[in-house]
C-alpha cells in the first residue's frame, strides 16, 4: 500500500540538541499511529516538521508522493494535513461556532467572503459541534469554556478540511483520569468519518494501547521502536527509556 | 444589527439634520464626519491586530490626487472628488499593503509612520506641488449645482460627508459580521493558527489595509474640499496621530462609537480652544486620559458591554426561535 506520509532521512538540530536524527517513517492510509517518548524525545518536533512549522535541516517529507518539506503550514494544510495542539490554539474572543466558521471558510477553495457566513456553513459547523457533543456551546465564547471542551473544539477545527492525515498533539492532556477514555472514544468516533489516518502524540500508555494500531517510540530524536502496541510497549529499551516500566 | 434600510434612513436623517444645525457647527461636523471615515479605516485594520500610525500617507494621497485632477481637468463635483480620493488612496494601499502585511505589531506601526514621513518629505521638496506651502483648489459643486452662498456650500459638503461616512459605516458593520470580519479577529488573536487553517493571514491584513486606505483617501478628499487648500501637513505624523486618537477613543467594537468619538474630540478641541486658548492641548490630553482610564475598551464599550455581539449559526437561531415559540 502506498504510504500517505513518507519521511526519509529527516534531520533537525537546535544547536547541539538533535531533535530529529535521520528519521525514516512510512504511515499507511487508515492507520492510527501513536507517537510516544519522554519529554524532549522529538515527538512534537516531528509533528512541527510534518506540518511545515519547522523546516528540516535535511531529508524529505512526502504526502501522497508530493514533497512538503519546505512548504508553509498553510500550503501543507491545503494539501491535506491538519493538526490539533497540545495547548488548544483557539480564537478566545470568538464563540465556538465562530471558531469553526473561520475553519470552514479556510477549507473552502474560494476567497473569504464579504457576506455573513452562509447557512450551508452553519449546518456544517453545527453538525461538527454535535458530533463532538458540543451543540450546546455553539454560541458561547471560548474564554468561558473549560479546557477539555476547548481541546475538542481544537480537534473539530482541524477536522473541517477532511484531512488525509490528522495529527493530534496529546488529545487527552488536561483531561481527568476518569474522563480520558470517554474523551478519546468521542474523539475517535467523531474523527472517523472525516480522517482516515490519525497520528497522535500521547503520554498515557493506557490510551496508546487501547486506541493505536501502531506505536512509534522516540528517544533523543531517533525512533527507538516501531510496531504494534503490544510488542513496542513490551520492548526492553522502550520500557527503560520511554515508559519507565508502565504498561 | 439593525436592518441596512433602517441604517440608511438614519444616515439620511443625520444628513438632513444639517438644515437645523447652527452655521458654525456645520464645518465642525463635516470635519468630524471626515475624521470618522479615516478612523473607521484604522479600526477595520486594528481588528487584525495592526495599528497604522501613518494613515496621513493615504489621506494626503487622496487629497493631492483630487487637487491635481480637479485643477487639471476642472472636476469640481464633490461626489466625483470623493471617489477620486478613494481610488487614489486605495491604489496606493494595494501597492503598499502586500509588502507591509508581512510585518506586525510595532514594526507594522513604525513602517506605516516611516512611509508617511517619506511622502511628507517628498511633498515638501516638490516645488511643482507648491512645496511646503501647497496649493489651492476651487469651491466644490454637486451634480452641476454651484453653491455661492457659504451656508449652502457648507451644508452640501456636510451632507455629502455624512452620507459617505454613514454608508461606509454600514459597509463596515456588514464587514465586521462577514467571514472576512471573523477571520480578521482570528488573525488578531493567533495568525499562526489561521495559517494552519489554510487562510493567508497576510492576505486578510492586506484586504483590511486596502479598505482603510480607500477610506483615508476619501477622507483626504473631504478635507481638501473643506479647506480648498492642500499642503504636505496632510501627510505629517501629527495628522496621522489625530486619527489614531479617534480610533483609540472609539475602541474597535462599535462603528457608531467612531462617529461619537470623532464628534466628541472635535467638540472638546473647539470649546477648549475657545475658552482656554493657551491650555487647550492640556484639556484635550486630560479628556483622552479620562477615556483611556475609565473606558479602556473605548467609548463603544458603553453600549456594547462586556461581550461582542455574536454571529450565531442559523440553525441555533432557528432552534432558539422554536423554543421561544413553544413557551
Amino acid at each position: 500500500m502506498t504510504p500517505v506520509l513518507s519521511v526519509r532521512g529527516l534531520e533537525k538540530r537546535f544547536g547541539a540538541v538533535v531533535a530529529a536524527d535521520a528519521l525514516n517513517l512510512d504511515i499507511a492510509t487508515g492507520q492510527k499511529v501513536s507517537l510516544i517518548g519522554a519529554n524532549g524525545a522529538g515527538k512534537t518536533t516531528f509533528v512541527n516538521l510534518v506540518t511545515g512549522y519547522l523546516k528540516p535541516d535535511s531529508g524529505s517529507i512526502a504526502l501522497d508522493g508530493i514533497d512538503i518539506g519546505r512548504r508553509s503550514p498553510r500550503n501543507v494544510a491545503r494539501l491535506g494535513i491538519s493538526r490539533s495542539f497540545q495547548i488548544p490554539q483557539l480564537f478566545i474572543e470568538l464563540t465556538a461556532a465562530e471558531n469553526l466558521i473561520v475553519a470552514v471558510a479556510g477549507a473552502r477553495a474560494q476567497a473569504l467572503s464579504f457576506h455573513a457566513p452562509a447557512e450551508a456553513h452553519d449546518g456544517k459547523v453545527l453538525e461538527l459541534l454535535e458530533r463532538f457533543g458540543l451543540g450546546g456551546v455553539a454560541d458561547r465564547p471560548i474564554s468561558e469554556l473549560a479546557g477539555g471542551v476547548r481541546k475538542l473544539i481544537d480537534i473539530a477545527m482541524a477536522l473541517v478540511r477532511r484531512p488525509k492525515l490528522l495529527l493530534l498533539d496529546e488529545p487527552t492532556s488536561g483531561v481527568s483520569a476518569e474522563e480520558k477514555f470517554a474523551t478519546m472514544d468521542r474523539v475517535i468516533h467523531a474523527v472517523a468519518p472525516d480522517a482516515a489516518t490519525i497520528v497522535f502524540v500521547e503520554h498515557d500508555m493506557e490510551i496508546v494501547s487501547r486506541y493505536a494500531d501502531r506505536v512509534v517510540a522516540f528517544y533523543q530524536g531517533r525512533i527507538l521502536a516501531d510496531g504494534d502496541p503490544h510488542n513496542v510497549l513490551k520492548d526492553a529499551e522502550v520500557r527503560r527509556f520511554v515508559t519507565g516500566g508502565a504498561q | 444589527m439593525k436592518h441596512p434600510l433602517v441604517m440608511i434612513l438614519l444616515v439620511a436623517l443625520a444628513a438632513l439634520f444639517g438644515r437645523v444645525l447652527p452655521a458654525w457647527t456645520l464645518s465642525l461636523a463635516t470635519v468630524a464626519a471626515s475624521n470618522a471615515l479615516i478612523a473607521l479605516g484604522i479600526v477595520i485594520l486594528a481588528r487584525t491586530g495592526n495599528v497604522s500610525f501613518g494613515q496621513g500617507l493615504f489621506y494626503a494621497a487622496g487629497g493631492y490626487g483630487v487637487a491635481l485632477i480637479a485643477n487639471a481637468w476642472g472636476i469640481t463635483d464633490a461626489v466625483a472628488q470623493m471617489l477620486i480620493g478613494a481610488v487614489c488612496g486605495g491604489l496606493l494601499g494595494l501597492v503598499i499593503g502586500p509588502l507591509i502585511a508581512r510585518y506586525s505589531g510595532i514594526f507594522f506601526g513604525m513602517l506605516t509612520l516611516a512611509l508617511s514621513m517619506v511622502f511628507y518629505g517628498a511633498l515638501v521638496k516638490t516645488t511643482a506641488l507648491g512645496g511646503s506651502d501647497g496649493f489651492n483648489v476651487g469651491r466644490p459643486s454637486l451634480f452641476g449645482m454651484v453653491f455661492t452662498d457659504p451656508r449652502e456650500a457648507d451644508f452640501m459638503l456636510y451632507a455629502v460627508a455624512v452620507v459617505t461616512t454613514g454608508l461606509a459605516g454600514i459597509a463596515a458593520t456588514i464587514l465586521f459580521r462577514s467571514e472576512l470580519g471573523l477571520a480578521s479577529l482570528a488573525v488578531r488573536e493567533n495568525d499562526l493558527r489561521v495559517e494552519y487553517l489554510g487562510i493567508s493571514s497576510n492576505r486578510v491584513v492586506t484586504i483590511n489595509f486596502a479598505i482603510a486606505a480607500v477610506f483615508a483617501g476619501a477622507s483626504g478628499a473631504f478635507a481638501l474640499m473643506a479647506q480648498r487648500h492642500i499642503d504636505p501637513q496632510f501627510a505629517y505624523w501629527t495628522t496621522s496621530g489625530e486619527f489614531v486618537f479617534v480610533a483609540v477613543l472609539a475602541g474597535y467594537q462599535s462603528v457608531a462609537a467612531i462617529f461619537v468619538a470623532s464628534l466628541a474630540l472635535e467638540l472638546v478641541r473647539s470649546f477648549s480652544n475657545l475658552y482656554l486658548p493657551n491650555t487647550w492641548q492640556l484639556v484635550l490630553g486630560v479628556f483622552l486620559l479620562g477615556v483611556i482610564l475609565f473606558l479602556p475598551r473605548g467609548i463603544g464599550s458603553l453600549w456594547i458591554g462586556k461581550g461582542r455581539k455574536r454571529v450565531e449559526p442559523a440553525a441555533v437561531r432557528g432552534a432558539a426561535a422554536q423554543k421561544e415559540a413553544a413557551q
